[in-house]
């Protein structure tokens, strides 16, 4: 509506996952809207829209951004990459694998915002002990799993943790 | 009768055995698909205004501002919905003197809690029509709130529903034993009260829905994020004034659903019945307010107990006196009465008890309606019952486990029936109890709780035995009216490849339903795993079913499978016999081969046979049975429920001058009787263990004396998140029931029923040095530095 600030269109090119792409989108867009809405990739989820849960988390120039509180037009001229281009090109190849192995997802609402925020964590640390794991994704929120089989998962993706009790965790 | 399911070395025995679930990958790989992802041709978005008030009479709404918006196509209100909708009343004929009043999908006259839908208004986008929501101009006129639950009854309180006569929806009391006598007789009586805080599910995603009515085939296919896809069919189906037949509901990804996702929501009915109306695809997710204040609440009870021992340690009575508000309406159809009704059916269940008294009042109120939410009921039980055994422990200077060991039903009683009238076909409370202590190193635990004592160090080990209803027959609903299938099927095809199509009843939200599917299947005819393909949650394909609730899906679903995959290998071996110039008896299906049963020599690969079945039928007899499917059904007959068992055990520490807890340790040995998938099993644990510290720490739905709910976002509503957590520990014990082949009872809410209690008994154990403690969940830093003494009482203000 025109008297609405917020309703303004703006032009906006990124590229996503590698591919060039440019919409006029809303002023008011957000990021995890525009990915979703306008771009199709629909494997970033939209989970609280204030920027708590971490679900819509994805990758801005190489940092790990909440979708929710960015705007699209903020965005124009970013690199982005999602679950998706992150999944084609295989960067997240051994976490995804330890993710399945260890049964770290059950809905996999929160996995795509799990994933990459786990992945920031390997790539600066690549040794991180288990309190730095939790510490670092402890702004992704997962209802399913207790969190548990996701510190493991992420132990296996690094390395760290041991073979005789990666697939069941510590279990009698 | 159980089968026999030693052979784990068997090729395809995969019921046992750890595998990784089939849809695990694409979920990693970002390529589920939950309801907002569906996309259809002509899609209109539907935002709903919500109730500002928690009581308040309508007196008009003026949609012109909200019309005059560019993309805004259409407002609905109460009245206009409620000429394709009716209205419903949610009550259940077992539950005696049940009364609810009849809800619309809009409110019409009354809104009646924070968050019940108003009006709807439909625009090209979610965006669009939440601006026309925001100038919708609603004629509110304020009426008096009932918002405590404690004097919903009072004389002077008002009626909410004036022709229900009071504020009572549903009272029951039980009684066994005389409970009198044991009190009047007791060594030792102890008393508390508890109160489980207000809480909900706060599902990751948020309940969503994708109507689409077609008129000229006058079918409405609803995609809908739900555990029972049949029951949202027959219900949508009555209150639209549909044929069965003519409603398909199809559930694709779910994400979380804990029994969020198992009701009948007023905003969901009303999505459908503007598809209904405007003949297109109508589409509405909530958002995360939306979630708070209309998903539903549960678990906001009080509880006064008291406990009577004798001089041996022998608990003689318990006496239970609850009362829960569950909000203006009870929910549709399972009812909002269940919850207080499983606290009478679950209180004291882990005990050998002669004499057993509970009575509970479910009232209504102006909150968020309240209903059945995982683990229903055992939460509340488990802690009142095990925060009672522990102060009768302390009243007796006994250690808990030894008070437990003297009273916990024995594992040599069985079948039993417990005064609460429940009946347990075989539990291992002891075996659980001895396996727990072992794996957890009890007493050296206690040893370094009294060395840190002498250095200022507060731990607490809190020990929660516990039962858990699984598996329900048609008692727990269908025997009320409700058209709720207790009853689950399975299909299960081979096609001419020789692969495997599985089609089932049960749902999956994550839990591993597929997965565990795809194993029992895949056993049961003798294939490998990854030739097994399983269709869930399609109304249209997949067998009547129940869904998935009441951790019902390995042990029904499960065994449905588990017997339709057996009649498919029975038909196969026929054909294969007739081909081979053999008998069924002296054939085997191993690896997706037929094979000869003595030598284990290959006879003919499925491929082969599934390609003259299917292409050269006329080189078979022609009076042959060639079924490359079957269907089968399973259903629990003889005991109204299979109970499950369990213990947990946490290890906290307290901080005394801060009264932060901090969760060090847990555990749990569960006998959810055969375990198919182990670390499905332990996961489901695990995750349902940190929902219940989540509900005893942290959550709590926080409203006001006018009925606001202040803390309906992610930010002040707290969650448990990954760095409070505590690593978990894991036991079985395996008493299989007996009903059926497959022998799998429910593990699905073990977790959350012992939790709560084994955290609360932990902190009240770790400051028993100071004498207080805490009976009031969530137990906040207030709330305990209260018991200690340090700060006034929270809720005595």
């Amino acid at each position: 509506m025109s008297e609405n600030n917020f309703a303004y269109e703006v032009d906006v090119t990124v590229t996503v996952n590698g591919e060039r792409v440019s919409r006029r989108v809303d002023a008011r867009r957000h990021l995890v809207d525009f990915l979703r809405l306008d771009v199709g990739l629909t494997g970033t989820h939209t989970g609280c829209e204030h920027g708590v849960c971490g679900a819509c988390t994805v990758q801005v120039n190489g940092d790990v951004v909440r979708g929710c509180l960015m705007l699209a037009a903020q965005a124009d001229g970013a690199e982005i990459w999602t679950i998706e281009g992150l999944s084609d090109n295989g960067s997240l190849g051994a976490l995804q694998k330890a993710f399945v192995e260890r049964n770290a997802l059950q809905c996999g609402f929160c996995t795509p915002g799990m994933l990459i925020t786990a992945a920031d964590l390997l790539a600066r640390e690549n040794q991180p002990s288990r309190e730095e794991i939790r510490e670092h994704i402890s702004g992704n929120y997962c209802r399913c799993t207790g969190y548990e089989a996701i510190v493991d998962a992420v132990e296996m993706a690094a390395g760290t943790r041991s073979g005789a009790s990666q697939a069941g965790g510590d279990s009698e | 009768m159980t089968i026999d399911l030693n052979q784990v070395d068997r090729p395809n025995s995969y019921i046992g055995k750890t595998v990784p679930r089939p849809n695990a990958r694409k979920l990693v790989e970002g390529r589920g698909q939950y309801v907002d992802d569906v996309h259809l041709p002509r899609t209109v978005h539907v935002a709903y205004l919500r109730s500002p008030y928690a009581h308040a009479r309508i007196k008009g709404i003026n949609t012109d501002a909200a019309m005059a918006i560019p993309g805004v196509l259409r407002v609905f209100t109460g009245h206009d919905l409620k000429e394709v909708c009716t209205p419903w009343v949610a009550t259940l004929d077992h539950l005696k003197g049940m009364k609810s009043a009849p809800q619309h999908a809009l409110a019409v006259e009354r809104a009646m809690w924070v968050g019940e839908p108003v009006a709807a208004v439909v625009a090209e986008s979610r965006a669009v029509a939440e601006d026309g929501a925001a100038v919708l101009e609603v004629d509110f006129e304020p009426l008096p709130v009932v918002a405590d639950m404690e004097t919903a009854l009072d004389p002077d309180t008002p009626v909410l529903h004036e022709e229900l006569g009071d504020n009572l929806t549903f009272t029951r009391t039980h009684e066994a034993g005389d409970v009198a006598d044991a009190f009047a007789s007791a060594a030792h009586v102890v008393e508390e009260t508890f109160h489980t805080g207000r809480h909900t599910g706060v599902c990751l995603e948020p309940r969503s829905i994708l109507a689409d009515y077609n008129r000229s085939e006058n079918q409405l296919t609803v995609y809908s994020a739900t555990q029972a896809p049949h029951m949202i069919q027959s219900s949508f189906a009555k209150h639209l004034d549909l044929p069965e037949g003519k409603v398909r509901v199809i559930c694709g990804d779910v994400g979380g659903s804990y029994g969020i996702k198992v009701h009948i929501y007023p905003d969901e009915m009303a999505t459908a019945a503007i598809s209904r109306i405007m003949g297109r695809p109508v589409k509405f997710i909530a958002d995360r307010l939306e979630s708070f204040t209309s998903d539903i609440h549960a678990r906001d009870h009080r509880v006064t107990a008291r406990m009577a021992v004798d001089s041996n340690g022998k608990i003689t009575a318990l006496e239970i006196d609850d009362l829960t508000g569950i909000g203006p309406y009870s929910v549709y159809p399972r009812t909002s009465a269940v919850e207080g009704n499983q606290v009478v059916n679950l209180c004291g269940g882990p005990y050998d008890l002669a004499n057993y008294k509970a009575t509970t009042k479910v009232v209504m109120q102006n909150k968020a309606p309240m209903c059945q939410y995982r683990a229903v009921g055992h939460p509340i039980a488990c802690a009142v019952t095990e925060g009672m055994v522990d102060l009768a422990a302390e009243a007796l200077d006994l250690d808990p486990v030894e008070l437990r060991r003297r009273n916990l039903v024995p594992d040599d009683a069985y079948p039993y029936t417990a005064a609460s009238g429940m009946k347990f076909e075989g539990l291992s409370h002891h075996a659980s109890l001895d396996k727990l202590l072992e794996t957890m190193g009890y007493d050296e635990l206690r040893r370094e709780q009294g060395d840190l004592r002498g250095k200022g160090v507060y731990r607490g080990i809190g020990i929660a035995s516990f039962i858990e209803l699984t598996n329900p027959s048609p008692f727990m609903y269908g025997i009320g009216g409700a058209r709720i299938s207790a009853q689950d099927g399975a299909t299960v095809r081979m096609d001419p490849d020789g692969s495997l199509v599985v089609l089932s009843g049960v749902t999956e939200q994550g839990q591993g339903t597929e997965g565990m599917l795809a194993q029992v299947v895949a056993e049961s005819v003798g294939v490998r795993i990854d030739t097994v393909k399983v269709i869930t949650g399609d109304t249209q394909t997949t067998p009547y079913g129940g869904g998935t609730w009441a951790s019902r899906g390995a042990g029904i679903g499960g065994a449905a499978a588990f017997r339709a995959g057996r009649a498919l290998r029975d038909n196969i071996l026929q054909v294969a016999a007739a081909m081979l110039q053999s008998t069924p008896d002296e054939l085997d299906i191993i690896d997706g081969a037929v094979k000869d049963r003595t030598t284990g020599e290959e006879r003919m690969p499925l491929a082969e046979l599934g390609r003259i079945v299917y292409f050269r039928g006329d080189t078979l007899p022609k009076d042959l049975d060639r079924e490359m499917v079957a269907t089968r059904h399973y259903i629990t007959s003889d005991y109204p429920f299979a109970f499950t068992n369990g213990i947990q055990a946490s290890l906290v520490e307290v901080d005394v001058e801060t009264g932060f807890v901090k969760l060090l340790k847990h555990w749990c040995v569960e006998d959810c009787g055969r375990v198919i998938n182990p670390q499905l099993v332990d996961e489901q644990i695990r995750g349902g263990i940190v929902q219940g510290l989540g509900g005893a720490l942290f959550e709590e739905c926080v409203y006001s004396e006018e009925g606001q709910l202040e803390n309906a976002n992610m930010a002040d509503y707290l969650v448990p998140m990954a760095s409070e957590m505590p690593d978990m520990v894991i036991g079985h014990v395996e008493t299989p029931t007996q009903e059926s082949e497959l022998g799998a009872k429910g593990a699905g809410e073990a977790g959350t029923a012992g939790a709560p209690g084994a955290v609360m008994n932990a902190i009240n154990d770790a400051i028993r040095p100071f004498g207080g403690r805490v009976t009031r969940m969530p137990f906040t830093p207030e709330r305990i530095l209260a018991a200690l003494g340090k700060v006034p009482d929270p809720d005595s203000r």
